[in-house]
């Protein structure tokens, strides 16, 4: 019945017809939501921020399997002629705070194609570090612009950030931006991801040595997807992902997000909603703003 | 290849007089010296043949040698002028070669490295040489070698009979051709060949017997008995180790070539002085065109600018930017270097501007967009390096470029982020190997932690490190990495590492600093290197 109205490149959108029926624009049909994340989709975020703690590479780690995700993606998507392996440089860019507490990336535990594809900065305060990045994302010669940057820094405000995020738009030059030890504050990151190190799988053939790199990550912000949280292993460059079973959840303590939502089914659909909106400069935990203010 | 011409003074004076078969005859059969006027009269500084057979010898009193050969004619020495025609020689001497340089008082060097097949061959090229000196009537010896300092040593002292071969080829053991030669033949001061005369050491081949491999202790003591005797002479004339290594072609000599590349170099001189950063702006933008204009008519790109600011009070400000790459892009220029000019003092004004390019590389013309598609396409990887390290300072930023060493933080050094030359060999040879295991990211420093409890097979079960405490679940190793002997002290450790996870999932690289009982310290602590991602 629709179909006649919709170009022949929409046409996946059949499997959301009771979901976009509630649309009235068809532009808003071009662009479906796609529902749960999961590796190796097409949109990916070109700004990114991942809070993980300085004790542990797990922030470095995930940034940059997620990093190799998106370029491995974006490469099938060009071309499948187009040269075999990309060449381009990757900007990590880390401030004298995060080398202190997290080291400097070493070479040879590098990912095998980025080995010789990085070029390090190193800033002594946050300004230099935002510029270093813009100046990053504004470059077409590179693949793609890693950040860390240790707490909140008072240049990193939100007008910062939506800075970061313009440059990455307008040159399509992805940035992921690691926060360590840092609170979630206001950021215009398209994706925000909370990482924490897991217990890896045991390898093949030493089941007492540690295995492939394994993230506990929770995407507690993103703009077309819907948060949930994961248990993401990077298996020889492939990113997979297993959802965390709810059952697991509960058995520790219950995040703040499912007791706010408990608050707001007694208020009432439409108190809850006003009171959501005077919350925004609040980070949302379990579920997007966009997902709460549509409910 | 060296050049020497034997008799530059005399053949110039003769040359003087007018070029005439029969007058040149002459000459030869009288006695001459030329002579300079010193403190203690006349004193010789270069005699022709028949002065020489008379008695006369250079830095001998022409009274001393009157009285040996009372018929003995004078002239005056001109050095200024025999410098002078050198200098013309040796642009002269560049048609047998790209390169040359002065061997003052009388020698030439050109480089003839992949120019000899021109003239057919090493021998013809020689055979040339010799032609076109004898054509200008300079009495020439010339020699071939692999090293300037053996040609040297071959022309000046190496072809004493015509049976001498005056090559050495790139095969061919240089020393062992030169071993015979007089230690002089390396090019020493007067009072350096006097210590070698006293120490008996009279040839090349003695020089380097001893320098060489020492067989026994005797020798051994030899060999550094001279290092020491030496140790302190930095110049390499002054040194006949230096010299002999690079007579060798162990370590490289640095040579002035004499053609000089004219500096690209604009300026404004302002009727105005100026004291405002804005004018000073347009003044720079200005520049910045005329110099790309100079460059694109060179084909050449900036590679170091320097700019300096003349104030009226007689201070000179100068600021030096250097790029990543070659460019000619005014806009790029000025952007860069406004941040450069951010804290200058203008005083009573700048009354000179001039930008200069100190350094240049072969730049052809090409689509020239730093700054316009900047908007739309972005910056190339050059400048937007070059911004970062005008703003962030040359040492920020750095690529990691694999070392052959076992040694995790010698195992990378970083270097320049474009010089990919380098750092593709490097490469090269690292993914040769299969690589272990090795965290993602390093500690400039390791850090120690305290072991709270160790397993029974050595590694720690329970550790804290930065005041957390860790529960170690799984863990491989030890890989034992022994310290570089060559290099390192005698009380360095070895490093047996292990890749742990604790009870979290946390990864790290941790190692113990030597084994208990190998004497080179008391019991081994334990280091945090790596976090592992």
């Amino acid at each position: 019945m629709t179909s006649s109205i919709l170009p022949p490149g929409a046409k996946a959108l059949h499997d959301f017809a009771p979901l976009s029926a509630g649309f009235s624009s068809p532009l808003a049909r071009l662009k479906p939501r796609e529902g749960r994340w999961q590796p190796g989709l097409t949109d990916q975020p070109l700004h990114s921020e991942i809070f993980a703690e300085a004790g542990d590479a797990s922030g470095a780690g995930l940034a940059l399997a997620l990093a190799r995700d998106a370029l491995r993606v974006a490469r099938q998507a060009q071309d499948e002629l187009a040269e075999a392996d990309d060449r381009r440089q990757i900007l990590w860019v880390q401030d004298k705070r995060a080398v202190q507490r997290s080291g400097r990336p070493f070479a040879q535990g590098l990912p095998p194609e980025m080995r010789g594809r990085l070029i390090h900065v190193e800033t002594a305060n946050a300004e230099d570090t935002l510029f270093a990045l813009e100046e990053g994302l504004r470059c077409r010669d590179l693949a793609c612009v890693i950040g860390e940057i240790t707490g909140n820094p008072r240049a990193l405000g939100f007008t910062a950030s939506r800075r970061l995020s313009l440059a990455a738009q307008q040159h399509g030059t992805a940035l992921w931006l690691v926060r360590l030890d840092a609170q979630a504050d206001l950021s215009s990151a398209r994706m925000r991801w909370r990482a924490q190190a897991a217990p890896s799988p045991p390898p093949l053939w030493n089941a007492a040595a540690p295995g492939a790199p394994a993230w506990k990550a929770e995407l507690f912000r993103a703009r077309s997807h819907s948060p949930g949280k994961w248990t993401l292993s990077d298996d020889k460059g492939r990113l997979s992902a297993t959802p965390h079973r709810h059952a697991a959840n509960s058995s520790g303590e219950p995040p703040e997000a499912y007791q706010s939502e408990t608050r707001e089914s007694e208020m009432g659909p439409q108190k809850a909603r006003a009171q959501n909106i005077g919350h925004l400069v609040r980070p949302t935990v379990g579920r997007s703003m966009a997902a709460v203010a549509r409910a | 290849m060296a050049i020497w011409c034997a008799r530059l003074s005399v053949d110039r004076w003769r040359l003087s007089l007018g070029r005439d078969a029969a007058r040149d005859a002459e000459i030869a059969g009288s006695p001459t010296v030329l002579i300079t006027e010193t403190a203690h009269g006349p004193r010789i500084d270069a005699v022709n043949d028949a002065a020489r057979e008379a008695g006369a010898a250079t830095g001998m009193m022409l009274a001393d040698a009157r009285t040996l050969c009372p018929q003995i004619q004078t002239a005056p020495a001109d050095p200024a002028g025999d410098l002078a025609l050198l200098e013309k020689l040796a642009v002269w001497a560049q048609r047998w070669g790209p390169w040359s340089a002065l061997d003052p008082p009388d020698g030439l060097l050109v480089d003839v490295t992949g120019a000899a097949h021109l003239f057919g061959g090493e021998e013809h090229l020689l055979a040339d040489v010799e032609s076109a000196f004898a054509n200008r009537a300079l009495a020439v010896r010339a020699a071939i070698a692999p090293t300037a300092g053996a040609a040297w040593a071959l022309a000046h002292f190496g072809l004493n009979s015509a049976s001498d071969r005056p090559i050495i080829g790139p095969q061919e053991d240089a020393m062992r051709r030169l071993s015979g030669l007089p230690v002089a033949a390396l090019r020493l001061d007067q009072d350096v060949l006097t210590v070698l005369r006293r120490l008996g050491l009279k040839r090349l081949g003695d020089l380097a017997a001893i320098t060489a491999g020492a067989i026994n202790r005797s020798e051994a003591a030899a060999r550094d008995a001279l290092h020491r005797r030496f140790r302190n002479r930095k110049s390499p004339s002054a040194n006949p180790l230096i010299r002999l290594d690079q007579l060798l072609g162990r370590v490289p000599e640095p040579l002035l070539p004499v053609t000089v590349h004219p500096m690209p170099l604009v300026q404004r001189r302002l009727m105005e002085p100026l004291r405002h950063r804005s004018l000073l702006d347009r003044v720079l933008d200005d520049l910045a065109s005329d110099m790309a204009r100079e460059l694109e008519g060179r084909g050449e790109g900036a590679r170091r600018l320097e700019i300096g600011l003349w104030r009226v009070d007689g201070e000179v400000i100068v600021r030096r930017l250097e790029l990543a790459a070659a460019t000619r892009d005014p806009a790029h220029i000025t952007r860069l270097f406004a941040e450069k000019l951010e804290n200058i003092e203008a005083g009573f004004g700048i009354e000179t501007v001039r930008l200069r390019v100190s350094w240049a590389e072969p730049l052809f013309a090409a689509q020239a967009d730093v700054e316009q598609a900047a908007e739309g396409r972005g910056t190339s990887l050059a400048a937007c390096i070059d911004r970062l390290t005008v703003r962030l300072g040359p040492d920020a930023v750095r690529r990691p470029v694999p070392y052959p060493s076992h040694l995790p933080e010698r195992a990378q050094r970083w270097l320049p982020p474009l010089d990919l030359a380098s750092s593709a060999a490097a490469l090269a040879s690292q993914t040769a190997s299969r690589q272990p295991d090795r965290p993602l990211k390093l500690l400039d420093r390791p850090e120690k932690i305290a072991v709270l409890y160790a397993s029974p097979d050595g590694y720690p079960q329970r550790f804290r490190w930065r005041g957390n405490v860790h529960e170690v679940t799984r863990v491989e190793g030890p890989e034992r990495i022994a310290p570089e002997w060559w290099r390192a002290k005698s009380n360095v450790r070895l490093r047996d590492y292990y890749r742990i996870e604790d009870e979290a999932g946390r990864r790290y690289w941790i190692y113990r600093s030597g084994i208990s009982g190998d004497n080179r310290g008391g019991v081994p602590d334990w280091f945090l290197h790596g976090l592992s991602a």
